[in-house]
This record gives structure tokens, sequence and C-alpha cells, in this order.
């Protein structure tokens, strides 16, 4: 456990919980990134400004943080460009047939007591910890 | 109700939500995709930070939720859109495990993946238009199925 970070998990979850609670209280919406972004690409829906909004603030965040000296480093991404791909495109198919992601399921459905969204989580963990075991231990990363 | 109306409920109160929830993933470190595989690689040298995470953000999130439902309404909206489904079915669990092995092959789910945008990385780039390129096939191929296509389109864009 070599690189376990546990106060600046509890911070920043909380932060994230807190965002979570205040989109609910003040516009009556979830914050279920997932959702709110295939809200933003979807020609049908009429109430994409404040989905434009949230996104461009999660977006703004690692630039003010560039700003005053905390930079974000690029993430490290596999190599291969069909992995990157193949990946977007479950994340992407997933989400939208299960109805939810790690904000939206995991935080919001769960701290709503959802069975439904407890199910779903369970479910992503395990096939998300089954592929990493089988793509560094099993094919040897 | 002034500024509380219009502009405040469309635009600035989403993106400080926005803003919030980005700072929470930046400082817990869930941005970098290391980090979340660091929480799933159980076999290799396990990082319990995203646990952390979860377990904070619950913390909040849970008594939260209890206040904002004895609410009627949201304080700068009509109404609350709660999610309105509550079974497990077959597209639920077969949407859940999909995600997850796309999120194990790199460590990347929807809130970091748009929020590593501002770094420009092609990688982050590709994989965003992979993932809307996904979420529009499903939504084509729901909108192709004509029994149930009426029945929950809104339902599934307000789930989460």
């Amino acid at each position: 456990m070599a690189n376990f970070t546990p106060v600046s998990a509890a911070i920043g979850g909380a932060l994230i919980g807190l965002s979570a609670v205040l989109l609910m209280l003040l516009t009556g919406r979830i914050a279920g990134i997932s959702g709110i972004f295939a809200g933003m690409l979807n020609v049908r829906s009429e109430d994409k400004a404040w989905r434009v909004a949230f996104i461009a603030g999660l977006i703004l965040v690692p630039v003010i943080a560039g700003w005053i000296g905390y930079g974000m480093a690029p993430p490290t991404l596999p190599a291969n460009w069909a992995v990157i791909v193949a990946a977007g495109l479950l994340v992407g198919f997933g989400t939208r047939l299960g109805g939810g992601c790690t904000s939206g399921h995991g935080i919001c459905g769960i701290g709503r007591l959802s069975i439904r969204s407890i199910a779903a989580t369970i479910v992503f963990m395990v096939t998300a910890v089954i592929t990493v075991a089988v793509t560094r231990h099993l094919l040897g990363g | 109700m002034g500024i509380f109306s219009g502009n405040f409920s469309r635009i600035i109160a989403p993106l400080l939500c926005g803003l919030i929830f980005g700072t929470g993933l930046l400082v817990s470190g869930m941005v970098q995709p290391t980090k979340v595989l660091g929480f799933l690689d159980i076999f290799g040298a396990w990082d319990p930070s995203l646990a952390v995470v979860m377990a904070a953000a619950l913390a909040v999130a849970t008594p939260g939720f209890v206040l904002a439902r004895r609410r009627a309404r949201p304080v700068l909206a009509g109404q609350y859109f709660w999610p309105g489904k509550s079974e497990i079915d077959a597209p639920l669990v077969l949407g859940a495990g999909l995600f997850g092995v796309g999120w194990g092959l790199v460590g990347l789910c929807p809130g970091p993946a748009l929020e590593s945008l501002a770094t420009l990385s092609p990688g982050v780039i590709v994989f965003v238009v992979a993932m809307a390129g996904g979420m529009l096939l499903h939504d084509k191929w729901q909108a192709s199925r004509p029994a149930i296509r009426d029945a929950e389109p809104m339902a599934r864009v307000a789930d989460g």
C-alpha cells in the first residue's frame, strides 16, 4: 500500500459528495457525469445549458490549477490506440445501457440508498478488477 | 426570485458544482488512471485510495440527499429530477459490466476523462471521442427498438 493517500482521498471525496448534494439541492439534477454528458450530445435534449456549464467547470479545474502552480500531469494511458478506442466505446455504450457510471451509480445512487445503483456498482467494480487482473497479471501487462 | 432564476440556476450553479466536483477529482488523484488502476489491481500493489474517496463522498452525499428530499422542490428550480428506476434488470447488469471492462482497460471513467481534456492529451481526446461514439451508438440502437422507445428515453438521461 505504498501509494495509499488517505488524506487527499478523503478531502477530494468530500468535495465530490458536496458537489453532488449542491447540484441536487440547487438545481434538482443528479451529478452523474455519463448522464450529463450524454444529455449534452442528445439532439433531442432541450436542457443543454446546465450540462455544458457543469462539464465546463470540470475542464476548467486543471486550467485554473495550472495558473496557480498546481498543473495537472497528462494522464498515463496505454500505448496501444486500439485499446484506448475500445475502452472509450465500452465506457460510453456501457454507461448508457446501465444508466450511469462511477458518479451516478457509485456516489449519487448509493447515496440515495438505491439497490439498483448498489448492484450496478458491484458489477462494474467486479468486471474492472477482473479486467485489470487479466491485462496486468495473466497477460503480463 | 431575481438573481436566483434564469442564468443562476442554468449556468452559474452547475458551473460551480462542476468546479467543486473537478477539484475533488484532482485533489483525490482520481484524474490519474494509474491511481485508479492501483485500486482495481487487488492482486498487485493495492492502493485503497479510491475506496476512501467513495466513502468520504458518501458520508457527505447520503445525509445531503436526505436533507434535499425534505424540500418540496430545489432552491433554484421547479422540480427535482430524482432517478425513477429501481429494478435490477438485464440492461443494468450488462451495461455496468461493459463499463467496468472499459474502465479497467485504461483507468478512465467519464468524469476524469472529461476533466483530463484540459491537458490536451491526444490519448484522452481519442478516448472521449470514442466514449461519445459509444453513447450515440447506444442511443441510436435504442431508438431503433420501437417497443421501448417511448417508455423511457428521458428517464435514462436522468438516471445518472
